[in-house]
């Protein structure tokens, strides 16, 4: 048998999610730290700031849901999802996340654009920006919480390379979306998150060992590259002088941050299709007398 | 050892039944496909592409949304039995064609069922994981969760949408409307050789172990059961297997598990990384603390 | 051996599963390791064409051993028996027996015949009398039976003369080495398979031999099975529990097909069909193929009773019961002469119902090009099969050697109900009838064959009402009123059943058929399936479950003939009446009751004696001993040696196929000398060597059915085998370049076709002579209709039969093979 498995076909199925949900990885993240911004930025007395990462956030925040619903096989039933509250499914209860952020940040917003109720619009800026954190990093769990190899495998690092490119995302758009006097935090959470972001990449592909060739080959690893590549130039640019050679640089910077979360996505697939992927999970923890899962 | 779950019988009260459940016995099975007709046939299960693959007698390839029994044919080089003889042609090189009618596992502990984000799918009072299709709404999450990839979203048209793609989930339901009315799944009631037996789970549990002694006895090389041991990833299986090679030989998963068993420990990363993420854009506004901008 | 019976009766292989499971050896014999090899324990691989060499092999090996079941053989079989002095052996004669007419093609059977006594077929070709194919032999029996033993026995199987001796010499040469160089198979495997079947023969064991139409489709079909039934005989298996020789037939009612027969030259329960030439009166017809010894000594009674339920009141003793309403065959009407018929314009008509010969019959393509010749044609089916639809859809019609426009034939398709449309029967491989009940109404136009023909016979009647003709009294003076229902009129089914079944001058049903008469005070549509209908009860209907009964089943179904489930079931007995042994009792003679008794209908007058004599004189069944249990024969012995009813020898013997790649290095005589060729374009042989250097067989697939009708248009069948594929060996790939996956083309001297390639170790070349064959496997389940389509296998072949019963060799044959599509349009290869 020169086929591995049955003749080489998978044996946990590709997800049958489109370029839809590798959107939604990227708006998600950008949405949920783009709303924590707004707050901290509040907080912190910089209201420009807070508006344009508030705005950032409101127009990710309604984008991502109608991501999402495209996505479904049957559109029409999408409140299906808020059919029952259940902390098992990370789908679930990021959708409960996705619902309550929403409405608070394009209530804040709203409110904000308004000029009224400042009080509720604190209250909501607030619990948006709570609520931002879990919206940043839960589809990590989401991918994680799968038999897909390349997913289950990378379960430890996806959350920090989330976050890292959550704050990447909303840094980046932040300093794109506001004048440079005020855009310094944003500035710093897009550096901050860029470097971290390859540091997650790269702590996860020692970690998980065989599978990481998922990452690193066809489509995701030309994604992978291109985020190396995005970021690089994007660093550089972004610690270079001038105005427009720093907006440049958030420019690039923000784009790496959708190519590897696209990285991601498709690893995924790529790691279902060939099945020895998932021979090199589990097949390794027989020989070693490990017991069921690691 | 009882064969249980966590959510049942405790949710069903009195009207909780045994656990009823498959065992596939491969070793008398002739590959005659009367399970996929038969299981097509009472489900109305669509004809899922006249596409000739080459692979033995297998043109069925996979389980998925439009096959919930898939016959398997595996032909090897090695002899039927350990001691040589068999079916093995004198002179000739040993020669054996395994066959085995794959179908859903309806596991103790389901991945599919714990990430269905709407409810749909759900456990009967038999015991048995269903998928309820006014509910689906075909978000497709089930599909990489499967540790056997069985699930997959059906893009067949649908009667009930003139035309355009069905877009739920399907998968064997275990013949739910018949078994809750006391008959057999058409699959086993279709198999001529009772290679697929329907009954109590704990029944066939103790008639498998009895039967993979006589079939060691009688020097079938390479018996197993796979799937009866309650202490494996998934918590047993509710249709169960009497395999004569390992389990990637037939495209099964070595060490199949729920990955719900890594949720936890995937939340508390997560909840670290959110933290992280709110310290990195906490750090990025306390940086500016002195000289703001730039 | 001829049988991939896990792959074409699944459901029946359950038994044999079963069987493996107690701890049985399935040995399966087959050029192709398949479905049922995979179960079996024991494979041997061997090259088609061969099996008659192979069990020949096993016969001379129980000989030589001296592992026959001696006292069986001694008294149940006709191993004592001397033949006519000039018989002479294909030992004698290079190939042939003696006999042989060069230029009639045929043999003279009269030297084969017992010494002393002319013997009467009990089967087979019989309607010309004992000597077939002579004018000499009709009338006077020459010497008959004494004291129930013909007139020459040695009982020390000395005699040169007789069969025993015979048998021994005739297969002296077939030798474990002989099996290897013809059959390819290593002489230890063939020695272990004839050891294991020895060793589980005899007293307190017994072996059954399953075939199929592996065996039947050859120009040696007949002697296949001829060759099993001296094996089964010899070691004492026969009507015997676990014993026997299974026929899967080839689908669910062929065996009804034959007892009630859609056969030309039968008339139900295989009473000959009566000739022009030959059968003046009911008196004559009875006396040629009629034995005076044996339950055929009561063939007036059978044929009387049989002319009863046709003609009703109109039958009288005076008009010889309306003997001469009956057609009469003038000769070979089979499909394959009548095919010819077409081609040459003699025959104008044809109905074909529920079977696709277009795709279904060999050398198909013969068969298309036929029915354009025809005036009309009639297709019954519930789809447009390629026999329906071959003026518009064909190869023939792809290439542009045939013109739809320029086709004659004006074709009917009449759509036909399915088997749960209607009420009706079917009889299995085990005799058994077993009714069908009506689940729902046909659609549309869709109607049962039992409609059709009833209401097709009551309009040509309707049409005949005020005809004078002599030649149309038959047809109006037939018995023709069956109860109908419903709106379409649907005849009662269970009428019909109660016809085959038969009543007496009371209109009882009848419950035997011991209880026919020949003076027309009874009538019944079929003697054997007398007893169907006994005491007004469809027996077929009956369904009791395995739990309620007896280990035979007798209330499940009913088998013919009275419901007996083994037939030959005295053999299970010693002479006195005794089982052979406690573990495999069956039947046998209870002296306190005088009667025979048992689990299953004793196959014997139940009242006789095993000590029982017959006088001298002594007529039909009263004219066999008491110790002898093949009841059927005239002289209730089992025949190893056939002097009667086979035409091509009273011993099988290996010839090689009409296409084979070598010789035959038994004989000079390479092929069987009285097969049944057809020499005419387009049915060409292919030329031995080179150009034709492979073997091929055809066969089947689980999923698919016969000629397609039933599958081919089916979704979930469809896609469970959705291309035509052949089967080659790695070693034929490599050699002829072929890649899995892509295409071939196989080409004859008929066709050429194309299929998808399947490289497996499952094929595998054979040894034979020291060269190498190489074999190729061909699905014959394709046509150009239907969901899935493709080339029909049948289109290679050269339609060849087996003179017995003209059945087609579609099991063997030589082509070439060659990667790539075939060619199409006007450059498909038209054979030459």
């Amino acid at each position: 048998m020169t086929d591995p498995a049955y003749y080489g076909r998978p044996i946990v199925k590709p997800p049958v999610w489109k370029r839809e949900i590798g959107w939604y990885l990227f708006t998600g993240g950008l949405a949920g730290a783009s709303a924590t911004m707004a707050a901290m930025a509040r907080a912190s007395g910089n209201p420009v700031l807070a508006r344009r990462a508030a705005l950032v956030a409101t127009a990710a925040v309604n984008v991502s849901p109608a991501l999402l619903v495209k996505d479904l096989g049957r559109p029409e039933r999408f409140l299906n999802m808020m059919r029952v509250f259940k902390p098992s499914s990370p789908m679930n209860l990021g959708s409960w996340v996705l619902l309550g952020s929403g409405t608070a940040t394009t209530g804040a917003t709203l409110l904000d654009l308004a000029g009224i109720a400042p009080r509720t619009r604190a209250v909501l800026e607030a619990i948006a920006g709570v609520a931002g954190l879990p919206l940043s990093v839960y589809t990590a769990v989401l991918l994680g919480d799968t038999a897909n190899p390349a997913w289950h495998e990378g379960r430890r690092d996806l959350p920090f390379l989330f976050a890292a490119g959550a704050a990447a995302s909303a840094g980046a758009a932040g300093v794109l979306a506001t004048p440079p006097e005020h855009a310094g935090p944003a500035r710093r959470a897009m550096l901050l998150g860029t470097v971290g972001s390859q540091v997650a990449e790269t702590v996860m592909e020692r970690r998980i060992g065989a599978v990481a060739r998922a990452y690193a080959t066809g489509e995701a690893g030309r994604y992978r590259r291109t985020a190396r590549i995005l970021d690089g130039a994007g660093l550089a640019l972004s610690l270079a002088r001038g105005r427009r050679v720093r907006r440049l640089g958030a420019g690039l910077l923000l784009a790496g941050a959708a190519a590897s979360r696209f990285a991601v996505f498709k690893a995924g697939f790529q790691a279902a299709e060939d099945p020895r992927y998932l021979l090199e999970t589990q097949q390794d923890g027989r020989r070693q007398g490990v017991g069921a899962g690691r | 050892m009882s064969a249980r779950t966590e959510a049942w019988p405790d949710t069903y009260g009195a009207e909780a039944r045994p656990r009823m459940g498959f065992f596939t016995d491969t070793s008398v099975c002739i590959g005659c496909k009367a399970c996929e007709v038969a299981c097509k046939e009472w489900n109305l299960v669509p004809e899922d592409g006249l596409v000739w693959s080459g692979e033995s007698f297998d043109n069925t390839s996979a389980l998925g949304a439009n096959s919930w029994r898939h016959v398997a044919f595996v032909e090897q080089t090695t002899p039927l039995r350990v001691d040589g003889d068999g079916a093995d042609g004198e002179g000739e090189e040993p020669f054996r064609w395994l066959m085995s009618s794959d179908v859903c596992k309806h596991c103790t502990e389901s991945a599919c069922l714990n990430v269905c984000p709407t409810g749909a799918i759900f456990r009967t009072e038999l015991g048995t994981v269903v998928v309820q299709e006014d509910v689906c709404n075909g978000c497709g999450y089930c599909v990489p969760a499967c540790p056997f990839g069985v699930l997959d979203r059906r893009e067949l048209p649908a009667p009930d949408r003139g035309g355009r793609a069905d877009g739920r989930v399907w998968k064997c339901t275990l013949c739910y409307d018949r078994t809750r009315e006391g008959m057999t799944p058409a699959c086993a009631q279709a198999c001529p050789t009772e290679s697929i037996q329907y009954g109590p789970l704990d029944e066939l549990r103790e008639r498998a172990a009895g039967r993979l002694d006589k079939v060691v006895a009688d020097g079938f090389a390479g018996a197993r059961l796979y799937g009866d041991d309650p202490g494996d990833g998934v918590g047993g299986f509710g249709a169960f297997f009497l395999l004569l090679d390992e389990p990637e030989t037939y495209g099964l998963p070595p060490q199949p598990r729920d990955s719900t068993r890594d949720l936890g420990g995937m939340w508390r990363t997560a909840a670290v990384a959110g933290a992280a993420l709110l310290a990195g854009l906490g750090a990025a506004f306390l940086a500016g603390r002195d000289g703001a901008g730039s | 051996m001829g049988s991939n019976m896990a792959e074409a009766h699944p459901v029946g292989f359950q038994w044999v599963m079963e069987a493996r499971e107690r701890g049985a050896d399935v040995i399966h014999v087959d050029p192709r390791f398949s479905r049922t090899s995979a179960m079996a324990t024991r494979y041997v691989r061997t090259r088609a064409g061969t099996d008659v060499a192979f069990l020949g092999g096993i016969i001379r090996y129980i000989l030589e051993h001296g592992r026959e079941f001696r006292e069986y053989v001694l008294n149940y079989t006709n191993a004592p028996v001397v033949i006519d002095e000039g018989y002479q052996d294909t030992e004698d004669l290079d190939g042939l027996f003696s006999g042989w007419d060069r230029k009639r093609g045929s043999y003279d059977t009269s030297t084969w015949q017992y010494a002393g006594m002319e013997v009467h077929a009990s089967a087979g070709q019989r309607e010309l009398g004992a000597n077939q194919g002579e004018g000499a032999g009709h009338g006077g029996h020459g010497a008959g039976l004494s004291h129930g033993e013909p007139p020459e026995v040695d009982l020390t199987l000395e005699h040169p003369r007789c069969v025993y001796q015979i048998l021994k010499r005739h297969y002296a040469r077939y030798t474990p080495e002989l099996v290897e160089e013809v059959c390819g198979v290593p002489r230890e495997a063939f020695v272990e398979v004839a050891e294991a079947l020895c060793q589980n023969s005899g007293r307190e064991r017994t072996s059954s031999i399953v075939y199929s139409v592996g065996w039947t489709q050859h120009t040696t079909g007949v002697q296949y099975i001829r060759s099993a039934a001296i094996i089964q005989l010899l070691l004492g298996n026969v009507g015997r529990p676990g014993g026997g020789i299974m026929a899967l037939r080839g689908h669910s009612s062929i065996q009804g097909s034959t007892d009630i027969p859609t056969l030309y030259n039968i008339l139900p329960g295989y009473i000959p069909m009566p000739h022009a030439h030959a059968h003046d009166n009911l008196g004559q017809f009875v006396e040629m193929n009629t034995s005076p010894s044996g339950f055929w000594g009561n063939m007036t009674a059978y044929t009387v009773s049989l002319l009863k339920a046709w003609w009703g009141s109109r039958a009288t003793p005076e008009n010889d019961f309306c003997f001469d309403y009956l057609p009469r065959i003038t000769g070979d009407h089979s499909i394959y002469p009548t095919v010819m018929g077409m081609l040459d314009g003699s025959v104008k008509g044809f109905l074909v119902v529920g079977q696709n010969p277009a795709v279904g019959s060999a050398n198909s393509g013969l068969h298309r090009r036929a029915m354009a010749n025809l005036d009309w044609l009639v297709v019954r089916d519930f789809v447009e099969t390629e026999s329906a639809a071959f003026w518009y859809d064909s190869p023939e019609v792809e290439s542009g050697e045939l013109d739809p426009a320029a086709i004659g034939t004006e074709v009917f398709f009449l759509p036909a109900a399915a088997h749960t449309e209607k009420d009706g029967s079917f009889t299995n491989t085990q005799r058994l009838l077993q009714w069908h009940h009506k689940a729902v109404e046909p659609k549309g136009d869709c109607r049962s064959d039992l409609w059709f023909y009833y209401h097709l016979g009551r309009l040509i009647r309707e049409k005949l009402a005020d005809s004078e003709e002599e030649r149309d009294r038959p047809v109006k003076e037939l018995s023709w009123h069956y109860p109908t229902a419903g709106e379409i009129a649907d005849p009662n089914a269970e009428a019909v059943l109660r016809e085959i079944n038969g009543w007496d001058a009371n209109d009882d049903a009848l419950s035997s058929y011991l209880d026919l008469k020949d003076d027309g005070s009874t009538a019944c549509g079929c003697w054997i399936y007398c007893g169907c209908f006994a005491d007004e009860t469809n027996q077929p209907a009956r369904r009791t479950p395995a739990s309620e009964q007896s280990w035979v089943a007798p209330e499940w179904a009913w088998a013919w003939p009275a419901n007996r489930r083994i037939l030959y079931n005295r053999a299970s007995a010693d002479p006195e009446g005794k089982p052979w042994s406690e573990r495999k009792r069956y039947v046998w003679w209870d002296e306190g009751e005088g009667r025979w008794t048992g689990e299953d209908v004793p196959d014997f007058q139940p009242d006789k004696r095993p000590d029982y004599r017959p006088p001298d004189g002594a007529k039909a069944q009263d004219a066999i001993a008491g110790n002898h249990p093949f009841i059927m024969q005239p002289d209730g012995r089992g025949w190893l040696f056939v002097p009667a009813g086979i035409v091509d020898g009273p011993l099988p013997t290996h010839y090689e196929p009409d296409e084979s790649p070598h010789t035959n290095p038994l004989y000079a005589q390479e092929a069987n000398p009285a097969r049944q060729r057809f020499r005419r374009p387009l049915n060409e042989r292919n030329p031995r060597g080179d150009r034709y250097p492979y073997v091929f067989t055809t066969y089947r697939l689980t999923e698919h059915h016969t000629a397609g009708g039933m599958s081919r248009f089916v979704p979930y069948l469809s896609e469970l085998q959705p291309a035509m594929f052949c089967e080659v060996s790695p070693e034929l790939a490599r050699e002829r370049g072929l890649a899995h996956g892509g295409w071939a083309t196989v080409v004859t001297a008929r066709a050429e076709i194309e299929a998808r390639v399947v490289v497996t170790e499952r094929m595998a070349p054979v040894a034979i002579e020291g060269d190498v064959v190489h074999q190729i496997g061909l699905p014959y389940h394709w046509g150009s209709r239907g969901l899935t389509t493709g080339d029909s296998a049948n289109d290679l072949l050269e339609a060849v039969l087996d003179p017995n019963v003209h059945i087609q060799e579609s099991k063997v044959a030589t082509c070439d093979i060659r990667p790539g599509r075939r060619s199409r349009g006007s450059g498909r290869a038209v054979p030459r």
